[in-house]
């Protein structure tokens, strides 16, 4: 057995069916090797789109997603969807080739240092000497990303290495004496949590993506409703707690629901829940949650007391925290006063309902996002770029389960959501896929459109045209006197043509009621789909300027009640 | 906001990459590293790194966390408050006459300094202490101009078991 077989050979032992990359020629020798094997391998159109599309598909699935580029140039276009991995907790295993041994420190063709340029940005890496290593370094890699708190991890294998033959085929875990993540929480302070809770008033929870990423949305719901608190999540914490319950408050931060920004600071006791505490998330600091205690769960115990600081620390996996916590709550019944409390939310959750409903042209995008909604089954998996349309997906679309809607949180990635989406399609091919993507962003990626024709994966491409980089040209209206400085997109592409181009059936949408039609017929048919959206390039979300508290959004936040 | 001067005492692997992760750690999280060493450790395979950062105390902690973080580190220690410290420094320094050799050789006496080359204008003194002794030391020796100076930066231990 040679080196890039041993690769395909622990690949499949770790459970994988599909990789997603692109060769090249310190590759070559492996892709020689996958030519016969039995693992499926997506050629995309760019390695970006590899390390998103393997992104995808770990958070879709839980599993790790496994990308694969050549050295040099191919591995630098890993970067960026490596960052995105890293930033936002997602398991991916990323494979680059690399210049033979014996060249690497001499500028060869195509060398780069990966490892190095990737050391901020991955949970590790390995660089494979000898072929022998390979079976343990992939399966360690393995291991590292998906346990704790999950994160990429990078294996540079020079192209010899890749052709030599393995004298054994040994895959014992590489020896970490340096990893050792908390999993169960300490049970004093699981048990200081409950007696916080029990003289609570008004307790909320935040949910963060670590509740999903931890399989712990069952613990979080029977938390939530045995002591009857509001749950409010953080961008990638949408889908912790089904949003059309009572007590799902919605995503909270710079675009956040207005129950959630209001009423976050009423709180007495936070339940904080594998959440970061990011500046997008908070608002300024020393104005959020003065007054309130705050219990912090995270597996990462560099999170706690980073940015907030923390009345009760739990370092561990929110599923065993939360269902010990639960055990120790066992007949628990909340007092008048935080039934009140959550009566009132409750109340304030209607009337504060956000405004979706409306019949303008150019349409409105909270219109728009309402007809996907309804379009969609709980199941259906949403993926979304960055800017204007991913914070009008996250506010106004309600996830019903997690791992339902994938976002690029941390990093913030224009040209995330449509090869996260086909990531997705291929980890659930069973569930519907729309990504919802901005003009500017999906532009960044839209040579994918190739990649899904290709396989026919039927993933749906919603295109929110407004014919600006929209995020980037509200903060210019709103904070920089309309100074529109780059911001424009003029008219071009006909998006519907680029779509046709590559095969990939599209439909231009001017007008309320056409983008629930179409979705519906999208998704009966089964195929790849582009959907351009014109919507009114003068919408705005209110949000929290720069050094804003939680609770001082501007811009008027229109509801759903004020509708006649 | 006060920054204090901390030292911490890790054990790490000894690998590639190890120093440069350490260190970029630090730098990434915006701490300048005072000082950094690295050597083997009494156990095989292992370096310890001794480490000396000005920090405040929140940002000490989320330091020694990330630290933590790094899968080659094995364990970590502030060892401020216990711990003997020393660096090692050679100096080279000017003769301009007699009485100037005769004046360094005394000082490197006291300072329980070796002298390490002799030439007709130069001598090179190596001095072992704490920074305070060092700096002492060079100190002394400035107004005979320094040609050059090489320090190891802080190594340190804790007292006791
Ligand atoms: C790769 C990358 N480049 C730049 C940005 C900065 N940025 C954030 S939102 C945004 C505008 C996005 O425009 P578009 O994709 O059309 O989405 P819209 O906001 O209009 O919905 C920009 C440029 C980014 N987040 N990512
Ligand atoms: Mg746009």
């Amino acid at each position: 057995m040679r080196g890039g077989e041993a690769i395909i050979e622990s690949l499949k032992n770790m459970g994988v069916k599909t990789i997603f990359g692109y060769p090249g020629g310190q590759t070559i020798p492996f892709y020689d090797m996958l030519y016969d094997a039995d693992i499926d391998h997506i050629l995309v159109r760019h390695e970006q789109c590899a390390a998103h599309a393997a992104d995808g598909y770990a958070r879709a699935s839980g599993r790790v997603g496994v990308c694969l580029a050549t050295s040099g140039p191919g591995a630098t276009n890993l970067v960026t969807g490596i960052g995105t991995a890293f930033m936002d907790s997602s398991p991916i295993v990323a494979i680059t080739g690399q210049v033979p041994t014996h060249l690497i420190g001499n500028d060869a063709f195509q060398e780069a240092d990966i490892i190095g340029i990737t050391m901020p940005i991955v949970k590790h890496s390995f660089q494979p000497k000898d072929p022998d290593l390979i079976p343990s370094m992939i399966k360690t890699s393995f291991e590292i990303a998906s346990t704790g708190r999950p994160g990429p991890v990078l294996i540079d294998v020079p192209k010899e290495v890749q052709e030599g033959e393995l004298t054994k085929f040994d895959d014992t875990l590489i020896e970490t004496p340096g990893y050792n993540p908390t999993i169960k929480g300490n049970i004093r302070q699981v048990k200081k949590a409950r007696d916080l809770i029990k003289e609570a008033k008004r307790p909320l929870i935040l949910a963060g993506a670590g509740v999903i990423i931890s399989n712990a949305c069952c613990e979080l719901k029977k938390l939530a409703k045995t002591i009857n608190a509001p749950v409010m999540t953080s961008l990638l914490g949408k889908g912790a707690i089904d949003e059309t319950d009572d007590l799902a408050l919605g995503m909270l931060g710079m675009h956040g629901r207005k129950v959630s920004n209001d009423y976050i600071n009423e709180s007495d006791l936070l339940i904080a829940i594998g959440v970061r505490f990011s500046d997008r998330t908070t608002g300024r600091l020393d104005s959020f949650v003065p007054e309130t205690k705050v219990i912090h769960i995270d597996i990462d115990p560099a999170e706690i007391g980073k940015n907030v600081d923390v009345d009760l620390p739990i370092v561990g996996d929110a599923r065993n925290i939360l269902s010990s916590l639960n055990k120790v709550l066992d007949g628990y019944n909340p007092s008048a006063e935080v039934n009140d409390w959550a009566d009132m939310i409750k109340a304030k959750k209607i009337e504060l309902r956000p405004r979706v409903s409306y019949d303008d042209v150019p349409l409105k995008p909270q219109t728009v996002i309402k007809e996907i909604s309804e379009a969609l089954s709980p199941e259906s998996i949403l993926t979304t770029d960055v800017g204007q349309n991913q914070m009008w997906a996250a506010h106004f679309f309600d996830t019903q389960k997690p791992r339902k809607f994938i976002s690029s949180g941390g990093l913030g990635t224009m040209g995330f959501g449509f090869p996260a989406a086909i990531g997705a399609k291929i980890a659930c091919p069973d569930d519907p896929v729309v990504s919802i993507n901005g003009d500017g962003g999906f532009l960044m990626v839209c040579q994918e459109l190739a990649t899904v024709r290709e396989y026919d994966l039927p993933v749906i491409a919603v295109v929110l045209e407004n014919r600006t980089l929209g995020m980037v040209y509200q903060w210019q209206s709103l904070l920089y006197n309309e100074r529109h400085s780059q911001t424009l997109l003029g008219n071009s592409p006909d998006f519907v043509k680029l779509a046709e181009s590559f095969g990939v059936s599209a439909e231009r949408i001017t007008k309320p009621g056409e983008t629930k039609d179409a979705l519906a017929k999208a998704i009966k048919d089964n195929e790849p789909v582009l959907l351009d959206v014109v919507i009114d390039s003068e919408e705005a979300l209110p949000m929290l300027p720069p050094g804003a508290g939680i609770n001082e959004m501007i811009g008027e936040y229109k509801l759903e009640k004020d509708v006649i | 906001m006060t920054l204090k001067y901390h030292i911490i005492s890790t054990l790490v692997e000894d690998k590639p990459g190890v120093l440069q992760k350490v260190a970029g750690m630090f730098n990434r999280r915006g701490f300048n590293i005072d000082s950094i060493t690295v050597g083997n450790s009494e156990v095989e395979g292992l370096s310890r790194m001794v480490i000396t950062v000005h920090a405040d105390e929140k940002g000490l902690e989320q330091v020694m966390k990330q630290l933590n973080k790094l899968i080659d580190v094995i364990k970590i220690k502030d060892i401020t408050k216990k711990a003997v410290k020393r660096e090692l420094c050679l100096v080279k320094v000017n003769i301009p006459n007699a009485k100037a050799r005769a004046e360094i050789m005394q000082y490197s006496n006291i300072f329980r300094a070796h002298i390490l080359d002799v030439t007709e204008e130069t001598l090179m003194v190596e001095l072992t202490g704490d920074k305070e002794k060092i700096n002492a030391f060079i100190s002394l020796l400035e107004g005979y101009g320094i040609k050059r100076i090489a320090r190891t930066g802080l190594t340190a231990m804790s007292r006791g078991v």
